[in-house]
C-alpha cells in the first residue's frame, strides 16, 4: 500500500464508483475522492439507449448511488469538475478551474468519448449518445422526428434503432460492414440479429458507407450514402468511441488506444486505470486488451482496489456483455470473433431461444445466449476450463 | 454484524454474475434469467461472496444493508 492513504479517482461513472466502493468494502479508511466531469451523481449508461430513450425510465432511475449513500461511505464526490493534467512526479492532478489535488494513489477511469464524423459536425438534428444530457437531447429530437437514420450497426447503433422502432419511427441503419456486430458476436449471431431487425421493420443498409448530410436551413434532411440518399430528420452517429485520454498527453503515462497498464492494471507507480479507458497486459492472452463493457467497469475496478491495497493480483476476466434489441436479450461471454465456428448447445437459432459456443481451432472462445440467460451462464465454465 | 440483501428486480439484466459469485444466495428465474434471492439474510460464511456479487452486478441491482447486532 501507498505510504499516503488517500486515493483520487478521476471519472465518476461505473468504474470510478466501483473502485471507490470496493476500497471501502475492503476496509480502506483513508480519503477517497471521486472527480467527475458531468454535473450528475454517478449514473449507469446501459439504460440510456434503451429504457431512458424509450421513456420507460426517467433519468433519475439511472443513478447508481444517491449522493447521501456516498457521503455515508465517506466517498467525497466532486461533480462538474474536469481534470486537465496529471503530474506523476508531484502526485498531483490539476482541474480545469486550476485546483490541484494531491494523491497517494490515482485511478484513471475517464471512459470514452464518441467517435465523430467531420462531415456531420455542427449540423442540427445530428446526435451522438454517451451521456445523460445526450439522451435528453436525442429524446426530444425523436419526439419531433418521423425518420431516424442511425450511422453504425454496432451494439449502440442497433439498440438505438430498436428503440426508434418502438417509438414508432421509420428507422434506417447504415454500416459499411456486411454483417452487423460480427466482430462482437460472431457472424452467425450477427446474421440472426440482422434478420431480427428486418422482421421489426428496420431498414438495414449493410455494406453501405454514410458519406455526408443533406441539409436545409442548417438542419439535416437526409444522409448521402454509397447506396443513394436516406431521408432523415434525425441522425445518430454511433460509429464507436475513443478512450478519453487527451488530457493525459504530456503526462508521461503510456497511451496507445487507452492507458497502457501492466497485468495489475498499473500504468505507473501509484497510478492505475479501470474500465473502458484501460488497456492492460492480459497474461493469459499474451497481449494487451481493452474492454468496452459495463461488466468490465465493475470487475476491473475490484482488481484495481485490491491492488491498491497490496493484493498484487493479475486481472484475467471472462469478458461479458449483453444487449437488448426488439425484446431479445443477447448475452456474450468471452470473445467470439467473426470467423468462429458456432456450435449450438441448446435451442434452435432459427426459431427461438438458443445457447451456442463459438469455437476457434476447436477451442471454445465465446458463449452466446439468445434469450437464454441460464443456458449462457451454465456454459460460461467452458471458457474458464479451456 | 447483520447483513440483509435486497433486490431491485426491474434493474436486473440477468447477467448471472451473482449466481457465479454466491450460488447459495442467488439463483436465476428460468423464463427471463432475472435474479431469485434464495437467502435475504445470509450466514456469516456467505457474506464475503455476497458483497462480491453486489460489487460485480453490472446493473447495481443488489442492495446490501449492513448493521451491527446479533
Amino acid at each position: 500500500m501507498s505510504a499516503r492513504s488517500d486515493v483520487l479517482i478521476v471519472g465518476a461513472s461505473a468504474a470510478g464508483l466501483a473502485t471507490a466502493e470496493s476500497l471501502r468494502r475492503r476496509g480502506f479508511t483513508g480519503t477517497v475522492r471521486l472527480v467527475g466531469e458531468e454535473p450528475h451523481p454517478p449514473y449507469d449508461r446501459p439504460p440510456l439507449s434503451k429504457q431512458v430513450l424509450l421513456g420507460t425510465w426517467d433519468a433519475g432511475r439511472t443513478v447508481l448511488r444517491p449522493p447521501a449513500d456516498l457521503a455515508c461511505q465517506g466517498i467525497e464526490v466532486l461533480p462538474g469538475r474536469r481534470a486537465v493534467a496529471v503530474d506523476t512526479g508531484r502526485r498531483e492532478v490539476t482541474l480545469a478551474d486550476g485546483t490541484r489535488l494531491g494523491y497517494g494513489d490515482l485511478v484513471l477511469a475517464t471512459g470514452l468519448t464518441p467517435r465523430r464524423l467531420p462531415a456531420f459536425e455542427g449540423v442540427a438534428g445530428v446526435h451522438t449518445l454517451r451521456t445523460l444530457d445526450d439522451v435528453r437531447r436525442l429524446r426530444a429530437a425523436l419526439a419531433a422526428a418521423r425518420r431516424l437514420a442511425v450511422i453504425g450497426a454496432g451494439v449502440l447503433g442497433c439498440e438505438i434503432a430498436a428503440t426508434g422502432r418502438a417509438l414508432g419511427l421509420e428507422v434506417t441503419v447504415i454500416d459499411p460492414a456486411p454483417v452487423p456486430m460480427a466482430d462482437r458476436l460472431g457472424a452467425g449471431t450477427g446474421l440472426r440479429l440482422a434478420a431480427l431487425h428486418r422482421e421489426h421493420g428496420v431498414r438495414l443498409l449493410t455494406g453501405t458507407k454514410a458519406e455526408a448530410p443533406v441539409t436545409a436551413g442548417g438542419r439535416v434532411t437526409a444522409v448521402v450514402t454509397s447506396q443513394g440518399p436516406v431521408p432523415a430528420d434525425a441522425v445518430v452517429i454511433a460509429v464507436g468511441s475513443l478512450p478519453a485520454t487527451d488530457w493525459l498527453r504530456g503526462s508521461g503515462l503510456p497511451l496507445d488506444d487507452g492507458i497502457v497498464c501492466d497485468a495489475r492494471c498499473r500504468a505507473a507507480d501509484h497510478v492505475y486505470a479501470a474500465g473502458d479507458v484501460a488497456r492492460w497486459w492480459h497474461p493469459g492472452q499474451g497481449r494487451t486488451v481493452r474492454l468496452e463493457n459495463r461488466s468490465n467497469a465493475a470487475e476491473q475496478a475490484l482488481a484495481v482496489a485490491d491492488n491498491i491495497l497490496g493484493a498484487d493480483r493479475a486481472y484475467t476476466p471472462v469478458p461479458y456483455f449483453w444487449t437488448d434489441q426488439h425484446g431479445v436479450r443477447v448475452q456474450i461471454f468471452g470473445d467470439p470473433a467473426a470467423g468462429d465456428h458456432l456450435r449450438v448447445t441448446e435451442g434452435d437459432p432459427d426459431s427461438g431461444p438458443f445457447t451456442a459456443v463459438a469455437e476457434a481451432g476447436g477451442r471454445p472462445v465465446g458463449v452466446i445466449g439468445w434469450n437464454s440467460p441460464r443456458g449462457a451462464r451454465r456454459a460460461r465454465h467452458l471458457l474458464t476450463d479451456a | 454484524m447483520v447483513l440483509r440483501v435486497e433486490i431491485d428486480e426491474p434493474r436486473c439484466v440477468a447477467a448471472g454474475h451473482c449466481v457465479t459469485a454466491a450460488p447459495e444466495v442467488f439463483d436465476q428465474r428460468d423464463s427471463d434469467g432475472v435474479v431469485v434471492l434464495l437467502d435475504a439474510a445470509p450466514p456469516a460464511g456467505e457474506r464475503e461472496r455476497v458483497r462480491e456479487a453486489a460489487l460485480l452486478c453490472p446493473a447495481a441491482a443488489i442492495l446490501l444493508h449492513e448493521r451491527d447486532g446479533a
